[in-house]
């Protein structure tokens, strides 16, 4: 049943255009930074321990903090609207997941710059708010700013897995829960909530994952008065031309990735075993 | 279910949702109708944006560039990423290959973006739109891979065993029996790796050259240098194209059978 | 489970690391090529790269009229986002295609001391003999030895006189602006020009590598960022021209004053000389055109356009002289003599110190 030969150059592609030019940048960490950018092929260990720089460190919090902010809103507003797409009759169902995957295919920097739009001193948002009677607020070039536009590019990564796992959920279930005397939120909490969680773990990662290493919101929305380790990659290849540092953060930005995926599985292995 | 104002309370985050989803569209939509050059003040009704898009060479140039980029890393992707899942099997402990396919899902494009900047510049390969396809089919092969995978699993392997027990040679079987009960996963990955190269930006704007930008870039640079209205018609338009797909792909998938909707490429 | 197989993956990809321990060769070669003044420059072709709106659109027909040499333009957004691109190559490719260049002059002398551009060949390019005398003595590249100046002029504050009361005559009222100001003030962020207005109050050169007066400088700027409405390097025109703020640092050229109610004006403690200049890259294939093209922009007909319709002022005598009036009337940043402008300090390359502003701007960006 194996065809290897067949898989031959797709492997190869990915080996060459993939995981050598991954192992490349993640190497140069190790490096010695060039004068005028590049690498200086001699080791070092100084890029790992610059990271322990509260400067730096802080950006990797921050960013952290962010992204996490960002998953838990996306998981506090796409859940109760999964909930109830899987509630709708099959033909609106369709039209209603339509409806949240619709605005992500127009481009993803025209979506950010309609925010700057909305949210500007002289914005749609606050020309509403004078409409009823309410302050202009300074939302633009805030962290909030950030926020809303990550979870507004993302949300919908969070909305479709929560949608696949709860549109699998058998409605006898809840039935038979509710018969048994199980309150709604009881039933909620004892059968929906544990068997909807491994989706919601997929669409946290999904969402948390492109937050964290994104450059281009926390650049058009935070109006660079906000650093996220995405800017300070990009910055240490594009402005310092210290590749060898900037591949030290791209080494802790993954590492904390990998600490999510492990905290993902290990939390998906226990709901699945119980 | 339940009573009324409960029920309507349930459903408020729901609409809170679409009305967060659609704000910033139904502002683009409008304003790109507006004859004025204010973002933020509707100054009549005009079709002016779309005239000045329409004339814009470095909008169009993007724009060609990045269907070329989307085709061709799209139908690259298709070939490989076909391959290489038939060629693992069914195999569950291929291992290697599921790295391998989850790997662009897991890392930020930052990074594969920076590294294929670096790994170019190692190998001098002189900066492109070949440079844009090449990365496009690495996210693109992955996910076609994935998606042909899963088909995989759900297709009855005794049809290929039985190809063969008539005696057709393992490329007829691979063509007449193997292909077409793959097809509905082919399809939707060649889309899917269409529909994100055309969208890509961060991997796009490390690895074209500077002269052969594509849309994404494009729009980037536009919205860098300030606020323009042909941003709003060309967000507009995007829309209509993409509704138009869906629904024509809605409409396919539902006169046919439903397994297998036309392949884009 | 998907866990284990990404920790794999990436673990696969940490064992190839062992593999690409290739060496690179030495970058230098600062020799002049040899360069034909025969050629036929309409057997070679030109990628130009520019900041968006700083050159004539119909400059690429006019050069394929006047010159026989096809142009393409492509356009940057900053002098960083040129740099990696022109750097990550090195000297042995053409890895970015790019034939000339058009960046600032520290950055003209970084790529210099990289190796990565050609000699300017005098001999090819006669209308030097247009720019300004001063404009031939520039401190990061005295002679012109490997750039020609496109533009120059300074750093200032530019604002709208409608919203604030008092003409600013000090960096201190851009950093320490009044209440009424508050989020309605823009600065800059490329990192020497983030830095420029808290080392000018403080009396410090702008190409100081000095830790203690960086220190001074970051309390400052963080103290400047409480007021701020954003750090801006392309958008701050705009922004005032729209209402959103009402004061920004800004290049003279880029400054609005055009609208009636904008004003630029240099603050007391003095600013900066920035020059963008011109550069042919090392790995271009088509050297004689692109100095051809360096000397077709210096004509004054063509150096002049630059002037009147992207307001920077241009250090070609001839061109500046023949400036509509009106313009510059209207306009005072291009009523600034060249020795005026020499009164600002050149920024100029600080070599390995170029991590310190780097540090500043992030510290600066970070913090709050």
């Amino acid at each position: 049943m194996k065809r290897w030969p067949l898989a031959g150059p797709g492997l190869t592609y990915l080996t060459v255009l993939m995981v050598i030019p991954l192992g490349l940048v993640l190497s140069y960490a190790f490096l010695r930074r060039g004068r005028f950018g590049g690498v200086v092929y001699e080791p070092t260990t100084e890029n790992l321990t610059r990271l322990a720089d509260p400067l730096y460190a802080d950006v990797v919090l921050h960013s952290t903090w962010i992204a996490a902010l960002t998953t838990v809103l996306a998981l506090l507003i796409g859940y109760p609207t999964a909930y109830v797409i899987a509630d709708l009759p099959r033909r609106r169902q369709t039209i209603a997941l339509i409806a949240v995957v619709l605005p992500f295919w127009t481009s993803f920097l025209i979506r950010v710059y309609a925010w700057i739009v909305l949210l500007s001193g002289p914005g749609w948002l606050n020309k509403a708010l004078r409409a009823i009677g309410l302050g202009p607020v300074d939302v633009l070039y805030t962290d909030a700013a950030v926020v809303i536009g990550l979870l507004y590019a993302y949300l919908p990564l969070m909305i479709l897995p929560l949608y696949a796992s709860l549109s699998r959920l058998d409605p006898q279930l809840r039935e038979a829960a509710a018969n048994l005397g199980a309150g709604p939120w009881t039933t909620f909490r004892t059968v929906t909530l544990p068997l909807t969680l491994p989706g919601a773990l997929t669409g946290c990662l999904f969402v948390f994952v492109p937050s964290f290493g994104n450059f281009v919101v926390p650049e058009l929305l935070g109006g660079g008065r906000s650093v996220m380790v995405g800017n300070l990659i990009r910055d240490q290849f594009l402005k310092a031309r210290d590749w060898p540092f900037g591949s030290a953060l791209a080494l802790a930005l993954l590492a904390v990735l990998m600490l999510l995926l492990f905290a993902q599985a290990w939390a998906a292995r226990r709901y699945a075993t119980r | 279910m339940t009573n009324t104002p409960n029920r309507l309370l349930t459903r408020l985050p729901f609409w809170l949702t679409y009305v967060f989803l659609y704000a910033p569209v139904v502002v683009l939509v409008a304003m790109s109708f507006s004859a004025g050059g204010s973002p933020y003040a509707f100054e009549g009704f005009s079709l002016r944006w779309y005239g000045e898009l329409a004339g814009d060479d470095e909008i169009l140039h993007g724009l060609v560039n990045t269907l070329i980029v989307a085709a061709g890393s799209a139908a690259l992707s298709t070939v490989l990423g076909t391959l290489l899942a038939v060629g693992a099997g069914r195999d569950n402990r291929s291992r290697l290959l599921e790295a391998v396919t989850l790997l662009p899902a897991v890392v930020p494009d930052l990074l594969l973006a920076i590294g294929l900047l670096v790994f170019y510049a190692a190998v001098q390969l002189t900066l492109g739109l070949h440079s844009v396809l090449l990365a496009h089919t690495v996210f693109g092969t992955a996910f076609v891979a994935a998606l042909v995978r899963t088909r995989l699993a759900h297709t009855d392997p005794s049809l290929e065993e039985a190809s063969r027990d008539l005696g057709a040679t393992p490329p007829a079987t691979f063509v007449r029996i193997t292909l077409p009960s793959l097809a509905p996963g082919i399809a939707a990955g060649a889309l899917l790796a269409f529909t994100l190269s055309v969208d890509e930006f961060v991997i796009a704007f490390f690895t074209a050259a500077p002269t052969e930008p594509t849309l994404p870039v494009v729009v980037y640079s536009m919205v860098r240098f300030g606020v323009t209205p042909e941003i709003n018609a060309l967000a507009t338009l995007l829309l209509a194209v993409s509704f138009t797909a869906v629904v024509a792909a809605q409409r396919l998938t539902r006169t046919t059978d439903p397994g297998a909707p036309e392949a884009t490429k | 489970m998907r866990g284990m197989r990404a920790v794999s993956a990436v673990v696969t990809g940490l064992a190839l690391l062992l593999l690409t321990g290739c060496g690179e060769g030495d970058n230098r070669s600062n020799g002049p090529d040899a360069l034909d003044p025969k050629a036929d420059i309409t057997e070679q072709s030109l990628t130009v790269s520019i900041w968006d709106g700083y050159s004539p659109e119909d400059l690429p027909e006019r050069v394929k009229k006047d010159l026989g040499v096809p142009v393409k333009i492509a356009h940057h957004a900053t002098n960083e986002e040129i740099m990696a691109k022109l750097t990550v190559g090195g000297t042995a490719g053409s890895h970015s295609g790019v034939d000339v260049a058009f960046v600032s002059g520290q950055y003209a002398q970084a790529l210099n001391e990289a190796g990565l551009i050609e000699p300017i060949h005098a001999d090819l390019i006669p209308n030097l003999k247009n720019l300004y005398p001063e404009a031939r003595q520039l401190a990061y590249d005295k002679g012109n030895t490997f750039s020609v100046p496109y533009t120059w002029g300074t750093t200032g504050i530019c604002y709208r006189t409608d919203f604030v009361k008092q003409p600013p005559t000090s960096w201190n009222d851009l950093l320490k602006p009044p209440p009424a100001l508050k989020k309605k003030v823009t600065m800059m962020t490329t990192e020497r020009w983030l830095a420029l207005p808290a080392l000018k109050v403080l009396g410090h050169s702008v190409n100081t590598t000095s830790d203690q007066e960086f220190a001074a400088a970051r309390a400052l700027l963080l103290d400047a960022k409480k007021n701020l409405l954003a750090y801006d390097d392309t958008t701050f025109g705009d922004r005032l021209t729209k209402g959103e703020s009402a004061m920004a640092e800004a290049w003279d050229g880029w400054c609005p004053t055009s609208d009636p109610k904008i004003e630029f004006t240099v603050p007391k403690e003095g600013s900066d000389l920035w020059v963008d200049t011109m550069v042919v890259l090392k790995s271009s294939r088509n050297k004689e055109a692109a100095h051809a093209l360096i000397n077709y922009i210096l004509d004054p007909e063509i150096h002049s356009w630059a002037a009147e319709n992207i307001l920077y002022k241009v250090p070609n005598k001839a061109a500046m002289e023949q400036l509509d009036p009106k313009v510059v009337e209207a306009n005072t940043p291009l009523r600034m003599t060249p020795a005026e402008l020499l009164k600002g300090e050149s920024i100029v390359d600080v070599g390995e110190a170029a991590t310190k502003y780097t540090r500043l701007s992030t510290e600066v960006a970070a913090g709050s």
